[in-house]
């Protein structure tokens, strides 16, 4: 099954059905550093649809984290708007809880369980007992059934990624948002997670935003790929990934499909270099 | 092309047959993991070492005091136990004890609740940081005990004035640690604080006043010492009514007395109890928290 493609395509609505669940419209981001108003992202509109796994890919520049901090409501659009199910975003919310890159995002001074049951406490989603029991059935699908009473500084840093994916999805949110979690792993354990997190979205099924700058992180986790350029960030193309999964590594569809996108985000380059042959 | 090659100094490596192996037939390899030796394992207990140098000093405070042999000036600690002991049990010194911990322990407390609402406003404000920021670098310099005569002007001779400066020695230095604690909380954590849905007054109990732990403890400690120093020395400035006198007041009365191995006694008092609140209290504290955190080794 999963190397023919990850999904059968009996199981898909049909886009003239379904609703969009997150509307990015026209946002235009911008911040202050001491000196200079930086425009993060210029006049960006994307659509995500539930159960998507949708993939902000660009290079270092291209405003995607910052919108994906737009997305999470730690910052408001200049211009353009962000709507989750019709609600314009306000503010931070457990309805799209965020996995940072960083590993310190846990709470050092509570359990692996006790970071899991946190937010269902906080937001008093359940009483305490239920929150554990949910917790725990979390931590077994991340792998981390016998860790659940260790502190965070016990744990390596894949493992700390895992405990904040099960952190998230406890709260089983509208939209998880994944700001290049693996980023900070080494080679062989980011492979690992990937695998494991699209394993996670066929067993669970949620909505998640992933933002990297690896085409190849994004072949292999997203089902639809925006690519976004840099200085500042505008949306260069949106394409398909469906079909292609941690199976499919290494083969011509796979290589293609890579090659595009790198020629897609090299283009600039090419163009304000001289013009080299061979490339493109 | 080997011999282009050839002319660099090191030459071109072997090829070499390949290796694989099948870890189950490997064999054991012996103890993964293997005991210390007894003693290795008591010198790494920190209690046992500090009990060592203790005991050396002990050693060398009765030599010393039985080789000058001048019980007026440098008693020895076999009489200085036993005046403790005496002063303990039929004098004044348990109550005297009581009555400075009794002091301190409002003080202490006030500061705690005045420092709780300074950092809080300046953490939620920005003029409120300035106004930390300036108070305490006006008022962390100077010196409680130096505030002591204004205070018996104000609130007489009696307990009044001694809270007051002890609430001065430990408002700052609590308030200042907090707050800078409470400043380098990582923006990560703070985010996904945020993101968890938490705001205003549950930000600061569930995640800042945690996340700033290992900096709040290290400024009850400060607040702690300033205080403990800060009664003593205010007790032995002013002798108030003798029936409600502290331990300070314990050690002037002795000395005006020449009672000084008495006055050994409570100096000895003093040096406990800093010892216990410091090696057992905040030690405890330390271990069920931040170590067991991993915020502080």
């Amino acid at each position: 099954m999963a190397a023919a493609g990850i999904t059968d395509a009996r199981e898909r609505a049909s886009v003239e059905n379904a609703a969009p669940l997150l509307v990015v419209d026209g946002v235009t981001l911008q911040y202050k550093t001491d000196q200079h108003l930086v425009t993060a992202t210029w006049q960006v509109s994307f659509e995500v649809y539930a159960g998507e796994r949708y993939v902000l890919l660009g290079p270092s520049g291209c405003g995607k984290t910052t919108l994906l901090k737009a997305i999470a409501g730690f910052m408001m659009p200049v211009g353009g708007s962000i709507t989750l199910a019709g609600k314009t975003i306000e503010r931070p919310g457990p309805d799209r809880m965020m996995v940072f890159q960083e590993f310190d995002q846990l709470l050092p001074w509570r359990t692996v369980l006790g970071n899991v049951t946190f937010p269902l406490l906080v937001n008093r989603r359940m009483p305490r007992k239920q929150a554990e029991e949910h917790a725990r059935s979390l931590l077994d699908k991340v792998n981390l059934t016998r860790f659940a009473d260790a502190h965070p500084h016990m744990l390596s840093g894949g493992m700390k990624q895992r405990v904040a994916i099960a952190r998230a999805l406890a709260m089983e949110p509208a939209v998880l948002l994944m700001d290049e979690p693996f980023a900070a792993l080494d080679a062989l354990t980011r492979r690992k997670m990937q695998e494991e997190l699209v394993a996670l979205w066929e067993e669970v099924r949620f909505t998640v935003i992933f933002v990297t700058h690896s085409i190849e992180e994004a072949l292999l986790i997203g089902s639809r790929i925006l690519v976004l350029s840099p200085h500042p960030g505008r949306v260069k193309a949106e394409l398909n990934a469906n079909h292609l999964g941690p199976a499919d590594v290494g083969t011509p569809a796979f290589d293609k499909l890579q090659r595009d996108i790198h020629d897609l985000l090299f283009t600039d380059k090419i163009e304000t270099d001289k013009p080299e042959a061979g490339h493109g | 092309m080997a011999e282009r090659i050839s002319t660099s100094s090191v030459p071109l490596p072997p090829i070499r047959p390949e290796r694989r192996i099948t870890l189950d037939v490997m064999g054991t390899v012996g103890d993964v993991a293997r005991p210390l030796a007894p003693f290795e394992r008591m010198a790494n207990i920190t209690a046992v070492r500090r009990l060592f140098v203790l005991v050396v000093l002990a050693v060398a405070w009765e030599g010393y005091a039985r080789w000058a042999g001048n019980s007026l000036l440098f008693p020895s600690l076999t009489e200085t136990l036993q005046a403790f002991w005496e002063a303990a049990v039929d004098g004044p010194l348990i109550q005297r004890t009581l009555n400075s911990m009794r002091v301190l322990a409002a003080g202490y407390a006030i500061g705690l609740l005045l420092a709780a609402v300074f950092t809080t406003v300046a953490v939620s404000t920005r003029i409120g940081t300035d106004l930390l920021s300036t108070l305490t670098a006006m008022f962390n310099p100077l010196p409680a005990i130096a505030l002591l005569p204004l205070a018996l002007l104000w609130f007489g001779l009696g307990a009044q004035s001694l809270i007051f400066v002890i609430i001065h020695s430990v408002l700052w230095a609590v308030a200042l640690n907090t707050h800078s604690g409470f400043t380098s909380v990582s923006q990560t954590l703070r985010m996904a604080g945020q993101n968890v849905g938490l705001r205003g007054l549950s930000y600061v109990i569930l995640l800042l006043v945690p996340a700033a732990f290992p900096s709040i403890l290290t400024g009850l400690k400060i607040g702690w010492a300033f205080a403990w120093r800060t009664l003593i020395a205010a007790e032995l400035v002013f002798g108030a009514s003798s029936r409600s006198g502290g331990l300070g007041w314990f050690i002037f009365e002795n000395r005006n007395q020449l009672e000084i191995p008495s006055v050994f006694a409570g100096l000895l008092t003093v040096i406990l109890i800093g010892l216990f609140v410091e090696s057992v209290v905040f030690r405890s504290i330390e271990n069920v928290t931040v170590k067991r955190w991993g915020m502080q080794s």
